[in-house]
């Protein structure tokens, strides 16, 4: 709430600024924080980001992961242009997808020029019909499904789809052999998780692996899932893949230890911040596996600068989300800097150039190497998996 | 050896259902009102217990007895502000009241202690208590099953006791019977109410202490489902009446765990509100409920 209100309220300063010393070349005038170094170009007008995610409720971790993120990229570029680049606002939408759609109209009415969001599958399918009616550019740093992307052709993802996780983590398994009899818990109720286990499941059966066991909870019954680990060590299985986030998964990990039951776990991107559970005893995670392309225990120095500033910042370790969202930032900000958007572009426009822009363009982040989107706006990236050892993600292997 | 495995959890879950949904039938039998934020408090006092515990190291017990006062003085104040002043108001304003309660205890959690789940540490294995083996290790129940289902048991009889052996249990009787017949015969209305809550939130108390030990996760949500199926086992059992509230509870564990092995994860919960839906059109006032003739 205090964070709001001082947004706000810049928001406010920087409103009086521009009325009391605009410039006459700007059409947009909001430029006010460079009118006092006297010098204004067309670059200098500030681009207009939106996002949008849960920021309340019950997916608020993710959304306030993806609004620091973002936030914090965009004070980066700030600071180091030495004039505003882009001017962020973030809207809370309760990861709900009525809301969502409200928060977008919000959003266009302040602005934006961009949208960064949403964050949860379903509000980004609702969103992404809007922008492509509207031809804004959006790019969402981890609403992860595919139909998501296929919405329309100004709809990009900086994420991973579901099924290439589940496809990547099933071929992960046979290569290396980790396990002859599979049981896997899944969230049948949340599209995410189903997404992965579906590709899952279809390449486990073309790859010969053998599929155990494989119960499900929804978001309503998950306070208790002993029931589940419970059949998939009655299957016999062992490995357990786990294709859900890293609140269920600890409970799992617990539940399979008072059980004394001590398979291979193996879970993919939504497990980064098992860790970070307060009060979970990460010994339990000790031999876990996972399919990640960020880990905040990168000793690269594009994640190393990023973790410290996220950790001096926000006073906690970034996950991928946040590491996503950073990204999204600094991914806008390559085609500022090639000079394909400005500014003083109006939305469309600029959706139209970064569509073209994002088609041939290769970008490297906390999440990647030199990434690329292909035409339906799904990324590629290259899977990294982890386990984690003595409470630290090490790599073990590259696809 | 399997389903005996799944029966026991079965009536662990429905053991903490039990207590929580003690805490729905008392009120209602005396109150009359439906009392939706119950499941928040069960929520609030495991917070306490996480931070007492977990946090400042307390001893178990002490954590335990410490969110009991928190959640009753909690409950009564709810009551004072929130509800007394709706006393002589239509049911259905009460009704949205206590929606509305518990939506702000949701946030004000939320904003006290963030929205990512924290994992709770099981304070019946942090009181030294071992899992018990049994038919050579093909059994094993753990502490926390033992610990609840045993602690629902005691409340239960010890709830049953207060009630109709003790002066304030008979004026809740009373009360639950005529409010305006006990005002006449001198019971103090509004201090029965106020004590109905003191000991539905902390029986909450310690159904939340019960609840995150079995189920770790705890997060400002956390109170919500349980609440639900809670008050689903007090309308199953019979509300109103405390026997009820035990055997709907047990029963709704049984199913759910049950329906979850043999039949579908998926599906239970559909099982379970089938299962309710078939005893109601059966039998309208539940398993163990009066039946109270309207005189026109």
């Amino acid at each position: 709430m205090k964070k709001l209100m001082s947004a706000v309220l810049a928001g406010a300063m920087m409103l009086s600024l521009a009325a009391c010393g605009s410039t006459a070349d700007t059409t947009q005038s909001t430029s006010g924080s460079e009118a006092a170094t006297g010098e204004t170009t067309a670059s200098a007008t500030p681009i207009k980001l939106g996002g949008i995610g849960p920021v309340t409720g019950g997916n608020a971790q993710y959304g306030t992961a993806v609004q620091n993120g973002e936030q914090l990229a965009v004070d980066e570029i700030n600071a180091a242009a030495g004039y505003t680049v882009f001017e962020l606002q973030f809207e809370d939408d309760e990861s709900d997808p009525e809301t969502a759609v409200n928060a977008y109209n919000a959003l266009k009415d302040w602005g934006m020029q961009v949208l960064l969001g949403a964050v949860t599958s379903d509000p980004s399918l609702n969103v992404a019909s809007e922008c492509v009616n509207d031809n804004m550019f959006m790019l969402t740093p981890s609403a992860s499904a595919e139909d998501v992307a296929l919405t329309g052709p100004n709809v990009f993802q900086m994420c991973f789809t579901d099924p290439n996780q589940g496809k990547t983590s099933a071929q992960y398994i046979a290569d290396n052999n980790l396990g002859t009899n599979i049981g896997i818990i899944y969230d049948s109720s949340d599209p995410y998780s189903t997404g992965i286990y579906t590709a899952f499941v279809a390449t486990a059966g073309e790859l010969g692996l053998n599929i155990v066991a494989q119960p499900s909870f929804t978001a309503d019954n998950k306070s208790d899932l002993s029931t589940q680990v419970a059949q998939c060590q009655d299957a016999g299985a062992d490995l357990v893949f786990l294709p859900i986030y890293y609140n269920e998964a600890s409970q799992i990990l617990i539940a399979a230890n008072s059980r004394g039951y001590t398979p291979t776990f193996f879970g993919c991107d939504g497990m980064d911040g098992i860790l970070g559970v307060e009060g979970f005893d990460t010994s339990l995670a000790n031999g876990l596996m996972m399919l990640c392309p960020f880990s905040a225990f990168g000793d690269d120095e594009t994640t190393t600068t990023f973790v410290s500033a996220y950790e001096a910042a926000f006073d906690s370790t970034p996950n991928q989300f946040a590491a996503d969202a950073y990204d999204c930032v600094y991914a806008i900000y390559q085609c500022v800097q090639d000079g394909t958007i400005n500014g003083d572009m109006s939305a469309s426009d600029m959706c139209d150039a970064l569509v073209e822009a994002f088609g041939t363009m290769s970008f490297s982040g906390t999440t990647g190497e030199n990434q690329t989107w292909d035409e339906n706006g799904m990324i590629s990236k290259e899977p990294k998996v982890y386990q984690i050892q003595d409470d630290a993600y090490v790599l073990v292997g590259e696809e | 050896m399997q389903f005996l495995s799944y029966l026991i959890s079965g009536i662990s879950l429905g053991s903490v259902y039990a207590l929580i949904a003690l805490g729905y039938t008392m009120v209602y039998g005396i109150a009359k009102m439906l009392n939706f934020a119950h499941g928040d408090i069960i929520m609030i006092g495991s917070y306490v217990i996480f931070f007492a515990f977990g946090s400042f190291g307390w001893n178990p017990v002490v954590s335990v007895l410490f969110a009991m006062a928190v959640c009753t003085v909690l409950g009564v104040t709810i009551e004072r502000v929130a509800y007394r002043p709706l006393r002589e108001a239509p049911s259905l304003a009460v009704l949205i009241t206590a929606i509305g309660v518990s939506y702000l205890l949701q946030q004000v959690a939320q904003l006290l202690w963030k929205s990512d789940p924290k994992s709770f540490t099981s304070i019946v294995t942090a009181a030294g208590l071992k899992p018990l083996a049994l038919f050579e290790g093909q059994l094993v129940i753990s502490a926390e099953t033992i610990v609840t289902i045993i602690a629902c048991v005691i409340i239960m009889a010890a709830l049953t006791l207060f009630v109709n052996k003790t002066v304030p249990g008979h004026a809740m009787l009373a009360v639950s019977e005529d409010r305006g017949a006990a005002q006449l015969m001198g019971v103090n209305v509004n201090a029965t109410i106020a004590l109905t809550f003191a000991i539905g939130s902390a029986l909450a108390a310690i159904a939340g202490a019960l609840l995150c030990s079995s189920y770790p996760s705890l997060s400002p949500t956390t109170g919500a489902m349980p609440g639900i199926k809670a008050f689903v086992a007090a309308v199953f059992g019979g509300i109103g009446s405390i026997p009820g509230a035990f055997l709907g509870g047990i029963l709704l564990g049984v199913i759910e765990n049950l329906s979850k092995a043999y039949i579908s994860t998926q599906l239970s919960d559909a099982i379970v509100f089938l299962v309710l839906v078939v005893v109601l059109i059966v039998k309208p006032t539940g398993l163990l409920g009066k039946k109270v003739n309207v005189k026109v």
